[in-house]
């Protein structure tokens, strides 16, 4: 069955397009370029003359230079353009820009976007592949990928997990790919936060709403704390973050509710007292750091596969 | 052009007289006359066998977008769109550049040069500017022409005004239409919340933001004993409530459109601009509830709030996307699919897109009864098209129904006794 499988995706839009054997197989490929950023020249020819874009039209940090140093170990010519340098700032249209962009030839179009579904339109108008590398409240499939590979990488197998996400889930396009991911890969999925949090029909997605952040991380494998996004001022979504942090936040007590070995994750950036503790953040079991390494190798995987469906040469 | 035509043959449909038989039908003068012993010569004779001769159809809620933006639209062509899909007649909204707020704008939009294709009855802003505090001054916008008053594309907030509203429009006799919204649950939704919109990553609009205001609507109607009517109604909601208001005997009056009994939120599909409208496409739950109400006589008529708009405005960011679809040209075909499922009788598909909004507005028209203007429509409910984007005529061509296969079409549109739509010849 292996040897047969062969990924088709032209574009990376959600885990919602991708079947558990897709993530199998960039799970797999990720963990075997992981090795190349431990060497000391961190550069394989992979894809040589090939050329990224790297198209934000939020700030990112992370995410931005994680795909950069990902196209760049592969020896790709990366190029980032931000909205505040581009001609968006001109009044010109994103689809008149990327038409723009796809004149000069890149092979892959890494976006980033405030609009849900901004990079499945573009695909409409582009040839180059698109990564989605966040869209709105919609979705951000390498950091759900990269947050699979973490948890793989300590527990064998995520079937039969139980994976708590506390926060946001309404506005968190981390959590509505990973509900999407784990849920595709056998975990069980469970959610908690204030109900000015929590999408309608939540379970159409596959998670559990639980009504305590309690019951959520109760004998959980993996606690996953979301950033409250404080620029989200149109909404009476929560009183005070000072609340917030009492009635949700992730500390040592609550987590003694999960497993000893439970895994402690968090997308960053992350608000230090507010949706997490410090002590839960830098403790024993905090995978955060690892997320962060594993997000190279995600992308890599991703570049490499979308290469392979763009008619070039990997 | 022969100022008589003769349509002999024909299914004549009269929901004024209960009329359902076969026969012809004799236009002189811009006038349904009684039919003579002689056909006499140089007038136009069609047999029109097996096709339907109904009261020239109505559309209560269009914009046509002039004065403003006439790259989206022109009273010219939308008033052909219209003609095209069967229309005699259409209300035109005030969300105008400016808004059509003050008799000078009402003017503008019935200038004889306008060269409509159909009757145009402006309908003018409840408050100056749609802003929400004023009244506009209905008594000079009637004297104009101006046959009712919303602020349509934004509710009015303020309750007291609409109450004031509804009160000084019934002393001009005119008609207050209700854009129903509490924007305040709608803010920055781009369409209905439920399952779609979680899966989609897309702020909903929910139910109850049309619920609400539709109750206020009727409170106010109650209060102030004026005739009122809720444009394009989309959830079973505000469906029950109309229901129960007219059952004691509320002077409320509603509309619902084609996209809402045909479509759902699925078809938002893949961040589809084409899909976006507000209120938005619902629920399967809801388009159920709203054939229910055109069966069950919750609604009066069929609108389509055609909302043209250029590529510049749906060709981007589903958020950023403007709301509204085109209507004039499906919504003959797509309703008369209500007939073929057997949801309403021929005579009640009249009544909904004709005789009702002629009676609602206060004007000329649904009917066939002879000394009636001469405003009538041939269906051929058989003739199947393909709904390409090129065939068009409206300047917009913003519609979810591209390269939907149809059935049914106008193929002959007579206003005032003048041909202004001819697939006969």
């Amino acid at each position: 069955m292996k040897d047969s499988y062969q990924f088709q995706h032209r574009h990376i839009l959600g885990i919602e397009q991708l079947s558990p054997t897709d993530i199998f197989h960039i799970l797999d490929l990720a963990l075997s370029f992981k090795e190349i950023s431990t060497r000391s020249i961190k550069k394989v020819p992979t894809l040589r003359g090939k050329t990224i874009i790297n198209f934000f039209f939020e700030p990112s940090t992370r995410t931005r230079l994680s795909f950069e140093i990902a196209a760049k170990r592969m020896s790709a010519d990366t190029f980032n353009i931000a909205a505040s340098t581009s001609s968006a700032q001109k009044g010109e249209t994103l689809i008149d820009t990327a038409r723009n962009l796809e004149a000069m030839n890149p092979d892959i179009i890494i976006l980033r976007h405030g609009s849900s579904g901004a990079p499945a339109m573009l695909t409409r108008y582009v040839n180059a592949g698109i990564i989605n590398a966040g869209d709105g409240t919609h979705e951000h499939p390498s950091q759900a990928l990269l947050d699979m590979m973490t948890v793989r990488d300590h527990k064998e197998t995520l079937e039969g997990l139980k994976v708590a996400i506390i926060g946001d889930i309404a506005h968190s396009r981390v959590a509505h790919s990973n509900i999407l991911g784990f849920t595709k890969m056998g975990a069980d999925v469970h959610v908690a936060g204030p109900a000015t949090f929590m999408p309608p029909h939540l379970d159409t997605l596959g998670a559990t709403v639980c009504g305590s952040v309690q019951e959520a991380v109760t004998d959980a494998d993996v606690v996953m704390a979301l950033r409250i996004q404080k620029e989200r001022q149109d909404d009476p979504l929560i009183p005070s973050l000072r609340e917030y942090a009492q009635f949700y936040g992730i500390n040592k007590a609550i987590l003694k509710n999960a497993k000893p070995d439970v895994l402690v994750m968090h997308p960053g950036p992350i608000n230090r007292g507010v949706e997490m503790n410090p002590d839960v953040a830098d403790g024993e079991t905090s995978v955060i750091l690892e997320q962060v390494t594993n997000g190279v190798a995600i992308r890599m995987a991703l570049l490499y596969l979308i290469m392979g469906t763009h008619g070039a040469e990997a | 052009m022969s100022d008589m035509i003769i349509l002999q043959n024909g299914r004549l449909l009269d929901p004024t007289t209960g009329t359902d038989k076969t026969g012809d039908l004799w236009i002189k003068d811009g006038k349904i006359i009684p039919a003579e012993s002689q056909i006499p010569e140089n007038c136009r004779v069609e047999d029109v066998t097996g096709k339907w001769i109904v009261p020239g159809l109505i559309d209560m809620h269009v914009h046509l977008r002039e004065p403003g933006e006439e790259y989206k639209e022109t009273v010219e062509s939308g008033t052909r769109a219209a003609a095209a899909g069967g229309f005699t007649a259409v209300a035109c909204m005030p969300n105008t550049k400016p808004v059509n707020d003050e008799a000078s704008v009402t003017k503008f939009i019935l200038a004889a040069e306008r060269n409509a294709s159909t009757r145009v009855y402006p309908a003018a802003a409840i408050s100056r500017g749609s802003a929400g505090t004023e009244l506009a001054e209905y008594g000079e916008l009637k004297e104009a022409g101006a046959v009712a008053v919303t602020d349509d594309g934004l509710p009015v907030l303020d309750s007291q005004l609409m109450r004031r509203a509804m009160e000084y429009a019934g002393s001009h006799d005119l008609l207050v239409i209700s854009h129903s919204e509490e924007m305040a649950l709608s803010k920055n939704g781009a369409m209905n919340e439920g399952v779609v919109s979680t899966r989609l990553g897309l702020r909903g609009i929910p139910v109850a933001a049309e619920a609400i205001m539709v109750y206020r609507e009727i409170a106010l109607a109650e209060l102030t004993g004026q005739r009122t009517h809720i444009a394009h109604v989309s959830t079973l909601a505000a469906t029950d409530l109309i229901r129960q208001a007219k059952s004691r005997g509320v002077k409320i009056s509603a509309e619902t459109t084609p996209h809402y009994f045909t479509l759902t939120e699925e078809a938002v599909g893949d961040y589809d601009t084409n899909a976006k409208m507000n209120p938005p496409l619902r629920t399967e739950t809801d388009r159920q509830a709203i054939r229910a109400g055109l069966q069950d006589g919750t609604y009066d008529c069929i609108s389509t709030d055609h909302a043209p708009h250029s590529v510049l405005e749906k060709e981007c960011e589903f958020d950023q996307a403007m709301n509204g679809i085109i209507g004039l040209e499906t919504s003959l075909p797509l309703s008369l699919n209500l007939v073929r499922e057997g949801v309403i009788e021929p005579l009640r598909l009249v009544e909904l897109m004709s005789s009702a909004p002629a009676r609602i507005l206060k004007v000329p028209g649904g009917t066939l009864v002879e000394g009636s203007v001469a405003d009538v429509t041939v269906i051929d409910t058989e003739k199947e098209f393909v709904f390409t984007k090129e065939s068009i005529l409206s300047k917009g061509k913003n519609s979810p129904f591209i390269d939907w296969k149809l059935q049914g079409k106008a193929v002959l549109t007579i206003m005032d006794g003048h041909v202004t739509h001819d697939e006969l010849t």
